[in-house]
């Protein structure tokens, strides 16, 4: 219990003061927009910011969830296969469904997809925590499972959505409310949830104890491997979000869906400030960096000074900049 | 417990043998195909075990059999292992590397077999008897020669290719050439790795850069699906046409269908295997000689011909 104690002071100036740690993210995707306007005009126009912001959703509800295993000490590279996978099934079942149960076959599907979801991430804690395996290795096996399986329920081709189900379901990708388009709003709820739970809930203050220090963690009474699994469990139902959010796009899953996906989370985290060796976790400084990676990939189209063989060059110099700028504006 | 183990392999060991020995009779055809990642790899296992069925069914002195491997690495070993049993009649073989799969071959081919290279060549061509494959340099062109007639000679294009290889570097000479001396313009040409996600994103952010486009060309059609959902969702009508290549079903169903946008098609068909199965099993029953290079033209795919495109039950 001394670790709750002892973070909560710790914790109580940032709730008053300009932490410029905090800041760090925000700071550098101001100076990206700022950039990128000088670049194009275009580029801030409301179409474009609001397409970039839109696309960046999946990843950013995604590294919501990765916050939670890299802050509390673990790592996850299944979540791209695992996000191919959900959808698969998902699609598999809603298909299935459509005759008997027509477009109520879409929030049947949902639950289906938030179970998968589920299931996958504490499939992924308990291999790492009681099977007591790296991180990296168990998940880079689940990683390889999920994708396996996605090229096997699709026999390596597509698995389309029902047409019957497509134009009801196209709203939850295309769609707005109040002028905002849906996936914005949901991974603007799904990061308030998760900020909610990691800096107001006691669950919250023994992930980033997990992570920080693992012997003191467990020491004060904290049960590592309980709160580790939950960890895995949250970003198994982030993807799961995600994967809802990205059925409508394209309308379909085939097995290149959400490759590489693994490694914009990672980077998306580590860009939002939390450290990839586990502490202290940034829900919104994560989100902000989802959309920074976002927004460099337009740059680079809306710019015409990069040659296209260089492009992938160029992202990599904004990134570590990126994070020069925060490790010199802490 | 191990010594069961022993005894249950040697007797199943006997077994296989004794099959072998009264199917010595039978012709064998191996062939060996990349394993079904993507839309295209899949369409070649789909057609290749079309073929093997039907042949097998066809001709009972002939036994045609199908492998997949998931990487170079492991081709190599599924050469090794369906030359070791048996005595190979023929290889039809879609190599996944060139480099590491040469020498295999020809360990296969010293053996006697007849070698059938299918899509990618290998190293040294004096190893293959016969060599089929696609034109990608015609994909480009074709798709081109149609949009400088139809847009009569005048516009503004925006291109998506693949990942850096020979065949997208091939398909963008191809559509180079055929668009040089008109008046089509290319605004914008960047990778989008044959990914339709990806091809999404930069169609959008194609759309937010440029006010005037009259044409897409996306190099292949999973990335023309993106394209195409990016379109449909801007609202924008200055897209008179957006092509892809490779004749994915979806997209030849919808020259069938006569779709405005998408009026025709190129053909890199992954059926080439089927071709290249039959010839060889032509060269081993009929007598029919066939040695030689066999370049599947891609001509355009247009509502008269695109029934014979059309495999409806093919996962691509």
């Amino acid at each position: 219990m001394s670790t709750v104690t002892q973070s909560a002071p710790s914790r109580r100036p940032r709730d008053f003061a300009f932490s410029w740690a905090d800041a760090g993210p925000f700071l550098a995707l101001a100076a990206l927009l700022v950039i990128g306007f000088l670049v194009n005009p275009d580029f801030l126009s409301v179409t474009n910011l609001s397409n970039v912001i839109t696309r960046s959703a999946f990843i950013a509800i995604i590294a919501v969830g990765a916050t939670f295993v890299i802050s509390s000490g673990g790592l996850d590279l299944s979540v791209g296969s695992m996000a191919a996978f959900i959808t698969g099934i998902t699609i598999l079942f809603m298909n299935a469904m459509a005759p008997s149960w027509g477009a109520w076959a879409i929030p049947a599907g949902m639950v289906v997809a938030l179970m998968t979801g589920l299931a996958c991430g504490l499939a992924n804690g308990v291999i790492v925590t009681v099977g007591k395996i790296e991180p990296f290795i168990a998940t880079l096996g689940t990683m390889g499972i999920f994708r396996a399986l996605i090229t096997y329920m699709s026999d390596g081709g597509t698995i389309p959505i029902d047409r019957t189900l497509r134009e009801a379901y196209r709203p939850v990708y295309f769609g707005t409310v109040g002028g905002i388009p849906i996936p914005i709003l949901v991974s603007l709820a799904v990061a308030a949830i998760a900020s909610f739970i990691l800096y107001k809930t006691k669950y919250g203050r023994k992930c980033a104890a997990a992570g920080a220090n693992e012997d003191v963690a467990r020491y004060s009474g904290i049960s590592i491997v309980r709160t580790r699994t939950i960890a895995y469990v949250v970003q198994g139902a982030c993807v799961a979000i995600a994967a809802i959010c990205y059925v409508p796009r394209l309308g379909a899953a085939t097995p290149t869906t959400g490759v590489l996906w693994e490694l914009q989370v990672i980077t998306a985290v580590v860009i939002g400030g939390t450290a990839l060796r586990g502490g202290k976790g940034h829900i919104w400084g994560t989100v902000a960096g989802a959309v920074i990676l976002e927004l460099i990939a337009n740059l680079m189209v809306l710019s015409d000074f990069v040659s296209e063989y260089l492009v992938a060059a160029v992202q990599g110099v904004i990134i570590i900049i990126a994070m020069l700028i925060q490790r010199f504006s802490k | 417990m191990t010594r069961t183990k022993w005894i249950a392999a040697a007797a199943i060991g006997t077994l296989l043998m004794a099959g072998s020995a009264a199917a010595a009779d039978k012709k064998t055809v191996a062939v060996s195909i990349p394993a079904a990642d993507h839309g295209w790899t899949a369409g070649v296992v789909y057609h290749a075990q079309a073929a093997a069925k039907e042949i097998n069914a066809a001709f009972p002195d002939v036994e045609v059999i199908v492998k997949t491997s998931p990487s170079a690495t492991a081709q190599v070993s599924a050469l090794e292992d369906l030359s070791a049993g048996r005595k190979l009649d023929a290889l039809v073989i879609l190599p996944q590397t060139s480099e590491e799969l040469t020498m295999p071959v020809k360990a296969v081919k010293d053996s006697g077999a007849f070698i059938t290279v299918v899509d990618r060549g290998l190293n040294d061509p004096a190893i293959q008897d016969l060599y089929v494959a696609g034109d990608n340099i015609a994909v480009g062109k074709n798709t081109a020669k149609f949009l400088v007639e139809k847009l009569g000679g005048k516009g503004n294009l925006v291109v998506l290719r693949g990942i850096p290889t020979v065949i997208d570097d091939e398909r963008i000479k191809g559509f180079q050439d055929g668009i040089a001396g008109s008046d089509l313009k290319i605004l914008d040409i960047q990778y989008a790795n044959w990914n339709s996600d990806e091809a999404f994103k930069l169609m959008q952010d194609y759309l937010a850069k440029y006010p005037q486009i009259d044409a897409v060309w996306a190099n292949d059609d999973d990335m023309l699906l993106g394209v195409l959902e990016a379109v449909k969702e801007s609202g924008r009508t200055d897209i008179k046409f957006a092509l892809g290549g490779n004749g994915m079903k979806d997209i030849v169903k919808k020259v069938i269908d006569g779709d405005a946008m998408t009026p025709v098609e190129t053909p890199y068909p992954p059926s080439m295997i089927k071709t290249a199965i039959y010839m060889t099993v032509a060269n081993l029953v009929g007598h029919a000689p066939v040695r030689g290079t066999v370049k599947l033209d891609a001509p355009l795919i247009t509502q008269a011909n695109a029934a014979e495109f059309y495999f409806p039950d093919s996962p691509f």
